[in-house]
């Protein structure tokens, strides 16, 4: 059956608009960087370190450069400025002498076929020295330094009215949380091409052109007007495209061939290739009330960053600012630490560091509630924070923060029915391994809270442009769409504003300023909020043309265009100070979830059935995108409750592979049902908060809680694997 | 020609012979895995998917006899599902739809892996593979294939043809323990078929040792304990659960980063003793 | 050292004049032929992104040795409508107007894979279509709106016969 679509979409704010680009991706014609093909192109291909921990004595390219079709090899000797880095420049585009993770780019090569540069990458001889790895967090405080800038990424602390305040009901415990990684199903890709103008060209999947942009012309010692990049369709991004991967490489190997060159990761080497979440051990003792009022609070939180800084330095604060959740808590002294080893670098991954604390606090407000005699639920709900209250930080919540709001009504939705006959609905599915007798139901809850934009001082921005030509709109802005839908609103907000049904949405490129970064539920604020002001400012221009007439837009803009940019700041925040305090947050989203989960206790095998959730989302803009990312948001939190895991021995990841790091498929996610709670928040676009996080933050919780409920386990770690729940060293 | 394509049996065995060390190509599910990683270069390969004598379910006697290049989708359902119907459940979980469409019976034996689906019920079931090589056409019972990790006892130039499974009157079952509900490498498995006939109890493991496993001394030790009928066995909890034990100290599990040895004994024991339960019911 | 042979492309015969040995479907397909819907996410038959027919089953493209695959009936996402531009299978239509499609890079496999799935069953359950999907992993949308838009297009089929 054929329909055709048309042009045309209606939409504005508050509608389930569809997104522009739907029909290209349903089609195949949408083009990711991956894609991407160029006349004369060659293949390019990094040779990367299997050593955790080494000296390079020697590398050897002869033998690749003999290979025929091979076009270039470089090492780090023909790196202009061999230093990136998000934040901090202190990782080397091609490693120099020292290699300080398994997987570190040693030399890049380019070729005329993927194979050939394969091969060539093989054929480099690298004489290590391998050195003893540091693998271990909590050695990395002492141990002698494995880069200049010495093994501590941030030591933070947080110190809050009198921690020698102390109630009488103590809780405490320990807790792990292992590697996740982002996993997106678009491996890295881009094209770099050189230009007649000395400088060259990128297209690139990535979260922040401009970032990258800046990065490439420091490494290349090209000033920035000649690097120019633009956005290759981005399949997934989660975090992991925060940080360069490809972009210096293969800009590299374009200026030295002086022929396009593109790179296309396989997924082995994506999962090398960026940055995963942190892995994590925190304790944390509560102390209250006998009626649960929580007194006082205390957490030691270990985050193990990796060979390379990152994003780690935020992390930790996140980490640290929210740890206690969304409760009151009067008395508290928080450590946070992120070290360096050997081990992968970790950065960014949708959550960022809450997601690990979240785990933790939720556990134990699991203990505190029974050790008080008290419902979990009600627990909840007698130290929940509201708007007025202050933050472990000090910083007093002045916008909107419904938390006991989320959890009443998502505690308050129907349970889900038992589970079908069938056995593809029981743990195991076609594996067949349980019956009805040997499946437990089990129930769990949790709350969490996070930030919306970045903290501590920090000087955000975006830019956008609104130009209306003969009636026509185009909306340019840099923001990166990686899935999320960002482009659908985009013209959602143009046709609210302007009164318009078309909307053109330019390709995003380093022509026009900085959006930032796609992370952080920041875009919504900032570039929506950017686009809202352009085409508000672009409405203000209409409206003095039309002179007290009607505006009618292509009337308006026949003869002469509207073409206004502008800039959105969010308010301004503040470093927090030698103990942890300050006004650094902007602006925060929290959400409840409920997991019912049916395991089968002797196996230890689990499947999430149902997830209900209650996410205070501000204002609702477009229905169908906010549902998307809390169900893709949520299967993100299973699969960090129950399968996802990068397993790394000896500084070495076991499972770089789709058949061993296991994502959840259609038969392991649980079905979703939520409520939106709409408390528009001040100085936000149209007063929506950003949605994509608070979903991976209190799921995994909720699961785990679940799982306790229904075995008894006590599961302190995630992921939780069939051996924390069935050992098999008692006999059943 | 890098690429034969044979359309009979003799011209693929004349291909292997004509060319030592070709790569067998049947439904790539393995191979290609090789290939895209640059761990296996092809330099002739000789594709028997498309040859007849390799295909097609058919029922001889009391058996099923089941060419070797049959994908999995065709065992799920059909003739194996009603005659064989472990192989049929054990089907339904090869890695996914997309695999199951192309991956082979044939491939699976000759690969050879310990956590190959299908082979636990092979073992379960004491089928006989079917070959046809330089040195002309043998049978080659189950017990004697498996000569290692990822090893059988095919020789250089031989083809797997066709395995030949007893139609056995009784209950049989699969389970396969995976930590994700689709597209799973098993972290140990069971199959087991019971044959009431010669009141026999057979058992196949997977994943726990360097092959797929039998566990004859659990198998005899559980069938002289039944009360046997005509129609069905019973066996009481307490032998249930010793059976379990017997079978779970027949594993020779190891570590790895998909389950430890421990888990894996203690899986494959409550797999034996929930299989045992259904058949008995 | 390289292989000249042709494939049967979404009905039409397409020469490769120099592949070479070891290249997938996949490759061929995207690089060589010109039909990048395809996608490669794991080089392994994990993902599913690479989903296509041949001859009318549904496969990993990675996992098919292009130059054996001669003499079969390829069909890839472009050539589910070749036709008129932006013309959509009730399928895609469904996928775009439930929000089932976030980044996109599984919607060509997935769109596969559920053609074929309503090829062989008009009336699948909830479990049915999520086991015919299971090859198909989608990192963004957690399947929720997928399976709206199945459920939507089976809807639709079933009040206007096809």
């Amino acid at each position: 059956m054929t329909v055709d679509i048309g042009t045309r979409a209606p939409g504005g704010i508050g509608q389930r608009a569809i997104r522009p680009d739907g029909i290209a991706k349903v089609r195949g014609e949408f083009s990711f960087a991956g894609d991407l093909w160029a006349e004369d192109m060659l293949w390019g291909q990094a040779l990367r370190s299997p050593h955790a921990s080494a000296r390079i004595r020697s590398i050897d390219i002869t033998p690749a450069l003999a290979i025929n079709g091979v076009q270039a090899v470089l090492t780090a000797d023909d790196v202009p400025c061999n230093r990136y880095g998000l934040e901090h420049r202190d990782q080397p585009v091609l490693a120099d002498d020292i290699v300080r993770y398994a997987g570190e780019p040693v030399a890049a090569v380019a070729a005329d076929h993927p194979d050939i540069a394969r091969r060539a990458c093989a054929a480099i001889v690298v004489d290590y020295e391998i050195l003893d790895p540091l693998v271990d967090p909590e050695r990395a405080g002492d141990a002698p330094d494995i880069h200049p800038d010495g093994n501590v990424f941030r030591d933070l602390v947080i110190r809050r009215g009198d921690p020698q305040v102390r109630g009488p009901i103590v809780v405490e415990g320990t807790y792990e949380i292992g590697m996740q990684d982002q996993a997106f199903m678009g491996p890295e890709a881009g094209l770099a091409s050189p230009a007649g103008d000395g400088g060259v060209d990128l297209v690139v999947s990535t979260q922040w052109l401009h970032n990258d942009r800046d990065q490439v012309a420091e490494c290349l010692g090209l000033p920035p007007e000649l690097v120019r990049l633009s956005l290759g369709g981005v399949g997934g991004a989660f975090g992991a495209r925060e940080d360069v991967s490809l972009h210096i490489h293969a800009c590299l190997l374009a200026t030295r061939t002086g022929r396009p060159v593109k790179i296309v990761y396989s997924r082995a080497e994506s999962f090398l290739g960026h940055v995963h979440r942190h892995p994590a051990r925190i304790w944390m003792r509560h102390t209250a009330h006998p009626d649960g009022e929580i007194v006082s609070f205390e957490s030691r939180i270990l985050l193990d960053g990796g060979a390379y800084r990152s994003s780690s330095f935020h992390v930790t604060a996140n980490a640290a600012c929210f740890a206690a959740g969304p409760y009151r808590v009067p008395n508290a002294h928080v450590h946070a630490v992120a070290v360096r080893t050997n081990n992968p670098p970790c950065g960014a991954m949708r959550g960022f560091g809450v997601v690990q604390s979240c785990f933790a606090h939720e556990a134990q407000m699991d203990r505190l509630a029974d050790a008080c005699g008290v419902d979990p639920i009600e627990l909840r709900l007698r130290n929940a924070l509201a708007p007025g209250d202050e933050l472990l930080t000090g910083q007093r919540i002045d916008g909107t923060l419904p938390v006991a709001d989320v959890i009443r009504k998502c505690a308050a939705m129907p349970l889900p029915p038992a589970p079908e006959a069938d056995v593809l609905a029981r743990p195991g599915g076609a594996g067949r391994t349980a019956d009805t007798e040997d499946v437990r139901r089990g129930i769990g809850f949790a709350v969490g809270f996070k930030n919306l934009m970045y903290a501590e001082g920090y000087m955000d921005g975006s830019i956008a442009r609104c130009r209306i030509d003969d009636g026509i709109v185009t909306i340019t802005c840099a923001a990166a769409e990686v899935g999320q839908g960002f482009v659908t609103l985009v013209q959602q907000i143009a046709r609210t504003v302007l009164g318009v049904d078309d909307v053109i949405v330019a390709p995003a490129d380093t022509t026009i300023g900085s959006a930032g970064s796609t992370s952080a539920s920041r875009q919504t604020m900032m570039s929506g909020g950017a686009v809202e002001k352009a085409c508000r400012a672009a409405w203000t221009e209409l409206v003095t043309r039309a002179g007290g007439g009607a505006v009618d837009v292509a009337a308006l803009t026949a003869m002469v265009p509207v073409d206004v940019t502008e800039e959105f700041h969010h308010r301004l925040t503040h470093p927090l100070d030698d103990n942890g305090q300050g006004d650094a947050h902007v602006s925060f989203a929290c959400a409840a979830h409920r997991a019912v989960v049916d395991v089968d206790p002797e196996l230890g095998l689990v499947r999430v059935v149902h997830l209900a959730t209650a996410q205070d989302v501000g204002k609702i803009l477009n229905p169908l995108q906010v549902t998307g990312q809390i169900e893709g948001g949520i299967a993100q939190g299973v699969g960090l409750a129950v399968m996802e895991e990068l397993i790394v021995e000896n500084g070495r990841v076991r499972n770089a592979s789709f058949t061993d790091y296991l994502i959840p498929t259609a038969l392991d996610s649980p079905t979703v049902s939520s409520v939106l709670i709409e408390e528009p928040e001040p100085g936000a676009p149209f007063g929506a908060k950003g949605v994509g996080e608070p979903p991976t933050i209190s799921s995994t919780p909720a699961i785990v809680a679940a799982i306790r409920a229904a075995t008894g386990a006590a599961c302190t770690r995630v992921p939780v694997r069939p051996r924390d729940i069935a050992p098999g060293d008692v006999a059943p | 020609m890098p690429v034969i394509v044979p359309d009979s049996l003799d011209a693929a065995l004349a291909a292997l012979a004509a060319h030592p060390g070709a790569t067998v190509l049947a439904g790539g599910t393995d191979l290609m895995v090789e290939v895209n990683d640059g761990r296996r270069s092809l330099a002739q390969v000789v594709a028997v998917s498309r040859v007849p004598e390799l295909a097609g379910v058919r029922v001889v006697g009391d058996r099923v006899v089941i060419g070797a290049a049959t994908p999995f989708a065709q065992l799920e359902a059909g003739t194996v599902a009603d005659l064989v119907p472990a192989l049929a459940y054990a089907a339904r979980t090869v890695g996914s739809p997309q695999i199951r469409n192309a991956a082979t019976i044939g491939g699976n034996l000759a690969t050879a892996s310990p956590a190959g689906d299908s082979l636990p019920v092979l073992v379960a079931l004491g089928a006989n593979v079917e070959s046809a090589g330089p040195n002309g056409r043998r049978v080659i019972p189950i017990a004697d294939f498996f000569t290692g990790p990822k090893r059988s006892a095919l020789q250089p130039g031989e083809l797997v043809t066709a395995v030949h499974v007893p139609v056995l009157r009784g209950h049989q079952d699969y389970l396969k323990v995976g930590v994700r509900n689709a597209m799973v490498i098993a972290v140990a498995s069971l199959a087991i078929a019971v044959d009431l006939d010669a009141r026999r109890i057979g058992v196949g493991l997977g994943s726990v040792g360097p092959t797929p496993l039998a566990a004859p001394d659990a198998c005899a030790w559980i069938a002289a304990r039944a009360n046997w009928r005509d129609d069905g066995f019973e066996v009481s909890e307490a032998d249930a659960l010793e059976f379990g034990a017997r079978v779970a100290a027949a594993a020779q599990p190891i570590d790895d980063h998909r389950g430890t040895a421990q888990y894996r004994r203690h899986a494959v024991g409550v797999i034996a003793r929930r299989a045992l339960r259904r058949c008995a019911a | 050292m390289t292989e000249k042979y042709v494939l049967r492309v979404n009905g039409n015969e397409h020469p490769v004049a120099d592949g070479w040995l070891g290249e997938s479907l996949l490759f061929v397909l995207r690089e060589r032929l010109g039909f990048p819907g395809a996608k490669g996410g794991c080089e392994q038959g994990e993902c599913g992104s690479c989903s296509v027919l041949v001859d009318g089953t549904l496969v990993c493209a990675c996992l098919v040795l292009a130059a054996a695959a001669i003499d079969s009936e390829i069909v890839t996402i472009e050539g589910l409508q070749p036709n008129e531009r932006g013309a959509m299978s009730d399928v895609q239509r469904a996928f775009v107007e439930s929000g089932a499609v976030q980044c996109g890079f599984c919607t060509p496999g997935l769109i596969m894979a559920v053609h074929a799935l309503l090829e062989r069953d008009a009336t699948p359950t909830d479990l049915a279509i999520r086991e015919a999907i299971s090859g198909n992993l989608c990192r963004c949308t957690g399947y929720g709106r997928i399976l709206d838009a199945v459920e939507v297009t089976v809807s639709a089929r079933r009040d206007v016969p096809q």
